[in-house]
Formats: C-alpha cells, sequence, structure tokens
C-alpha cells in the first residue's frame, strides 16, 4: 500500500472527527448542535410508523388467539367465553359470539416484534409511536384491556393507499 | 526554596510538595476527562454527553467518583488477593513518580537534578509491573491477556520513546529538565540569530515529538494502541476484576499519566513553564540560572504548562477518540520497524547537527 494513501487515511479520520466537533459546537441558530435530544427535557416526536406501543380495539376482538398463538414471547393472556347473541334475521337461531374477559400484554415480556399485529385477521391490534410507560414496578408494565384501549387515541391514521391499489378488506 | 521571595520552613515545603503534587495529578487527569473523555468525545459523536451533573455536566466527575466510592471492593475467588489489591496502587505510584520531575516554574519544582529525563524514562515502566501484576493475580484468562499485551506492548514503545528523547538530550546537552527548559526559553536560545520564540525543539526535533507522540499514545494503551485494554475483545483487559475504588485508582491513573506525559512532552518540546524570556528582556547568567526570571513566573508558569498540557492531550485524544484499533502485530511491527528506525535516523541527524554547528 501507498504510503501517501495510508497517511491520506488517517488524515481523513482526523478530519471526519473535527467535523463532527465543529458541528455541535456551532451554534444552533447556524445550523449546528448535536444529532442526539436532552430526552427528559425536550422530546423527540418519533415518526408515526414507530413501534411505541400496541394498542387494542376491543369491539373488533373475536377472541381468535391468533395473536397469542403466534407472539414469540407469550406476552399476550386472552380468556373469554361464548355467549348467545340476539340471531341476525327475526326467526333465525341465535348467534354464538365470543366474548372477551381478559386481554393483557405484557410489556416487560414484549419485544415489539409486531408479529400479533401482522396476524390479527379483523384489525384489533395496532402499533401506535407512544413511548412514555416506563413503570417503577415491572409488574404493572402488564397492559390490560383499558390500559390497551386507551392507547387507541394514539394510534395515528393509516396512510393513504397507494393510486390504483386494491382497498383490503370487506366490500 | 523561597517561593514568591517568601521563605517557607521545611515542614511548609514539604506540605506544600504533597499539596502540590496532589493537585499536579490529580487537577489533569480531571481537565482531561471532563474536557476531552466527556465533551469532546461526544461532539466528535455528535452528542452533547453529560450535562445534568452541574452547568454543562461538569459535575460529572464528582458523581462518577461518588458513584465508585460506593461499590462493592471485591475480589475473584482465586485471585491473589494482596497482589490484587496492591497493583492499582503500584499503577498510581508511578505517576507520582513521574510527576516529581516536572518543573513548574523557577522555583516551583519537586526536584531538580541532573538525571531527570533518565529518572523519567526509568519510572514510567514501573506502571508496565502493576499492569502486569494485575493481569496476573486476577485468575482470569482475559486479565492475562490483557497484562501480558500490557508488558509486550509497552516495552516495545518504551524504546522509540527513550530514542526521541535522546534527540532532545543531545540538542540541549543536559538531562536537567530545568536545564532544558532554559535552553529552549533563554535569551541565549535563538533561532537563527532570531529570538522571538527562543528555541523550542518542537521545530527542530519534530520527528522526536511525532515519534515521542506516538509511543506516549501507546504507553498509555489509548486507541488505536488500546490492545491490552480491548474491552470489545478482553473484556477491558487487566482491568476487568476491579471494581469501586480500585478501577477508579486506574481510571485516575490512566488519565493522570495522559497529564504528566504531555506535560513532560510539552517541556521537551515545547518549552514547558517558560515564555522565550526575550519578551520581557530577561537576563539569565548562565544554563540552568533563573536569576533574571521575575518571580511571578512561579505561579504563570504552572498555568502556562498547563495550556500546553491541555492542547498536547488535546492532540492525543483527538487521536484517541478517530481511530479503530491496530492488530497485535501491527502494533508491534510498527514499533521495531517503522518507530525505532525513524528515531535512530533522528538521533544521527541530530548528532551530526549538534557537532557541525
Amino acid at each position: 500500500m501507498a504510503i501517501r494513501a495510508v497517511l491520506g487515511s488517517y488524515l481523513k479520520g482526523l478530519q471526519v472527527t473535527i467535523v463532527e466537533l465543529a458541528q455541535v459546537v456551532k451554534p444552533k441558530r447556524l445550523g449546528g448542535g448535536a444529532a442526539t435530544v436532552q430526552y427528559p427535557h425536550e422530546k423527540e416526536a418519533p415518526p408515526i410508523r414507530a413501534r411505541g406501543v400496541i394498542a387494542l380495539r376491543e369491539e373488533n376482538c373475536t377472541v381468535c388467539m391468533l395473536c397469542v398463538r403466534s407472539c414469540p414471547d407469550w406476552c399476550i393472556y386472552i380468556e373469554g367465553h361464548k355467549e348467545l347473541a340476539p340471531p341476525r334475521r327475526a326467526g333465525g337461531a341465535p348467534r354464538k359470539v365470543n366474548a372477551l374477559d381478559r386481554f393483557d400484554i405484557d410489556f416487560a415480556l414484549c419485544m415489539y416484534c409486531g408479529i400479533c399485529v401482522e396476524v390479527c385477521p379483523f384489525d384489533a391490534l395496532f402499533w401506535s409511536p407512544e413511548y412514555e410507560y416506563s413503570e417503577p414496578r415491572i409488574a404493572d408494565l402488564l397492559h390490560d384491556v383499558d390500559r390497551l384501549g386507551e392507547w387507541m387515541e394514539t394510534v395515528p391514521e393509516a396512510p393513504a393507499l397507494e393510486v390504483g391499489a386494491d382497498k383490503k378488506g370487506k366490500k | 526554596m523561597s517561593l514568591l521571595a517568601v521563605s517557607i520552613p521545611y515542614w511548609g515545603q514539604s506540605l506544600l510538595r504533597v499539596l502540590g503534587g496532589t493537585v499536579a495529578i490529580l487537577l489533569p487527569a480531571g481537565t482531561i476527562v471532563y474536557l476531552f473523555l466527556f465533551k469532546m468525545m461526544s461532539f466528535m459523536q455528535s452528542r452533547l454527553g453529560p450535562m445534568d451533573a452541574g452547568p454543562y455536566g461538569s459535575l460529572q466527575l464528582v458523581a462518577e467518583v461518588g458513584k465508585w466510592m460506593q461499590k462493592e471492593d471485591l475480589a475473584p475467588n482465586g485471585a491473589d488477593k494482596r497482589i490484587f489489591r496492591m497493583a492499582p496502587l503500584v499503577v498510581l505510584v508511578s505517576t507520582f513518580l513521574l510527576v516529581v520531575v516536572v518543573p513548574f516554574g523557577p522555583d516551583a519544582y519537586f526536584t531538580n537534578f541532573d538525571g531527570g529525563v533518565f529518572y523519567m524514562l526509568a519510572v514510567s515502566s514501573v506502571s508496565t509491573l502493576g499492569i502486569l501484576v494485575a493481569g496476573w493475580s486476577s485468575a482470569n484468562k482475559y486479565s492475562l491477556l490483557g497484562g501480558l499485551r500490557a508488558a509486550g506492548q509497552l516495552i516495545a514503545y518504551e524504546l522509540p520513546m527513550v530514542l526521541a528523547v535522546v534527540g532532545v538530550v543531545i540538542q540541549a546537552g543536559t538531562m536537567n529538565l530545568q536545564q532544558i527548559v532554559w535552553r529552549q526559553n533563554s535569551d541565549h536560545a535563538a533561532m537563527f540569530g532570531w529570538t522571538g520564540l527562543g528555541n523550542p525543539y518542537l521545530f527542530t526535533q519534530i520527528i522526536g515529538f511525532v515519534v515521542f507522540m506516538i509511543a506516549v499514545q501507546a504507553e498509555l494503551t489509548q486507541v488505536p494502541f488500546d490492545m491490552p485494554i480491548a474491552e470489545s475483545e478482553l473484556v477491558s483487559g487487566y482491568m476487568t476484576e476491579y471494581s469501586g475504588f480500585r478501577f477508579l485508582i486506574f481510571f485516575i491513573a490512566e488519565f493522570a499519566t495522559v497529564g504528566v506525559f504531555t506535560m513532560i512532552a510539552s517541556v521537551l518540546f515545547l518549552g514547558g513553564w517558560g515564555v522565550p524570556f526575550a519578551w520581557f528582556g530577561w537576563k539569565t547568567t548562565g544554563p540552568g540560572l533563573f536569576d533574571g526570571v521575575a518571580n511571578w513566573m512561579n505561579i504563570a508558569g504552572p498555568i502556562i504548562l498547563f495550556v500546553k498540557m491541555t492542547v498536547l492531550s488535546f492532540l492525543a485524544m483527538w487521536v484517541r477518540f478517530s481511530y479503530p484499533r491496530l492488530r497485535e502485530d501491527q502494533l508491534q511491527r510498527f514499533a521495531w520497524k517503522v518507530l525505532i528506525p525513524v528515531s535512530l535516523l533522528n538521533i544521527m541527524a541530530t548528532a551530526i547537527l549538534k557537532v557541525v554547528f
């Protein structure tokens, strides 16, 4: 290797770090500053598709257990029972529906893989970009139906479909 | 010793020396850790570093020290406990032994003797013993590997360091660090008859300076020569088993040694505590005599030396934060095949030029 190339690459290394230093030291109004955010004092807006927390729309859930079975670390707990609902048409047989008794996600175990959100056939689970739900006690990271339902407010609107794309779901 | 024309009794001098030595160790270490390790490294990685402890995180070091002091002083079961506990102190003691020889002003010095450079080179390798012993007594194979790497590396880089300093010694004609300062700054020092800058050996011994700084970098096991404490392959090498205040002592010793070595480098190459005496019209009567120098240099001298130290340690830390780690064989090859021949050539050239002029 040519000695000049070696020396050049060493100088290049020094240049990279000093340029970065100058960029951070430069005042904010001149476009300087660090790439990081001083978290508790100022907050970063996460991208809308960030995987912050999983929200549950309770009325969409049919207790099909697909999310429970697909969860790699078994952090979703669902209990339900069958109920008789009024028939759809007058004179018909009463319908059997699944009612949700318990839907818990243990965020202490969750690894945010999103398989449950992907696998849910009835659009009951959503990603929300919220991330501030740490707790002093680890047991409090188990979010129940109500807590998971509250996250629904923070779920962003689904991005618009591309032109020409078919809308999935029921026609 | 009469400092600022005040005569101090012997016990006062001793107390002053002990206090001064502690300050001379802790102040550079604290400055380097805060200014460079906390802040400059963060900036170079496009982040701000500690911001909450004190204004701009300036008290972060206090918090860190408090944290380390609270931790349990652990020793592994199989460790040679007495040696294990002693090792960090050996490393720290070598730093204290080093600072003893650094002159800070015309009268502000701990010792002033003719073998200064020789002594400095001798005691700087004491820390190798501490590191080797720490690695051996930890009863941990990673620590042992780190200790052995440290030994091999420090031996390999001690040599170019000695050879780089020899150039300065030849040019100055003395091993006394005070006289080396005098040679660079006095009214007799001149570059081609121009006394405006004195005669800092940075210009004439630029090769020696570069070799010395590289060797210092390796001696201090700083990146890119940090194989002994390579955290990703050796889990911090000889420091793996240390916790609490013994780790803190290693840490302080590391950065205090950076400070002391850069102080020595500024004495050898940048004129140490002095400014060119011609600036103030000071006249001295002979080599190593500072009779014409104003008394306030005893206060200004340490500050000037501190500034020069900061500049040099900025260079060292800049390199540290920029480069990836070398491989063990690259390190040895670089020392034996590049640095040592270059510094030998430098000695030859210096000797020839010294005789010619």
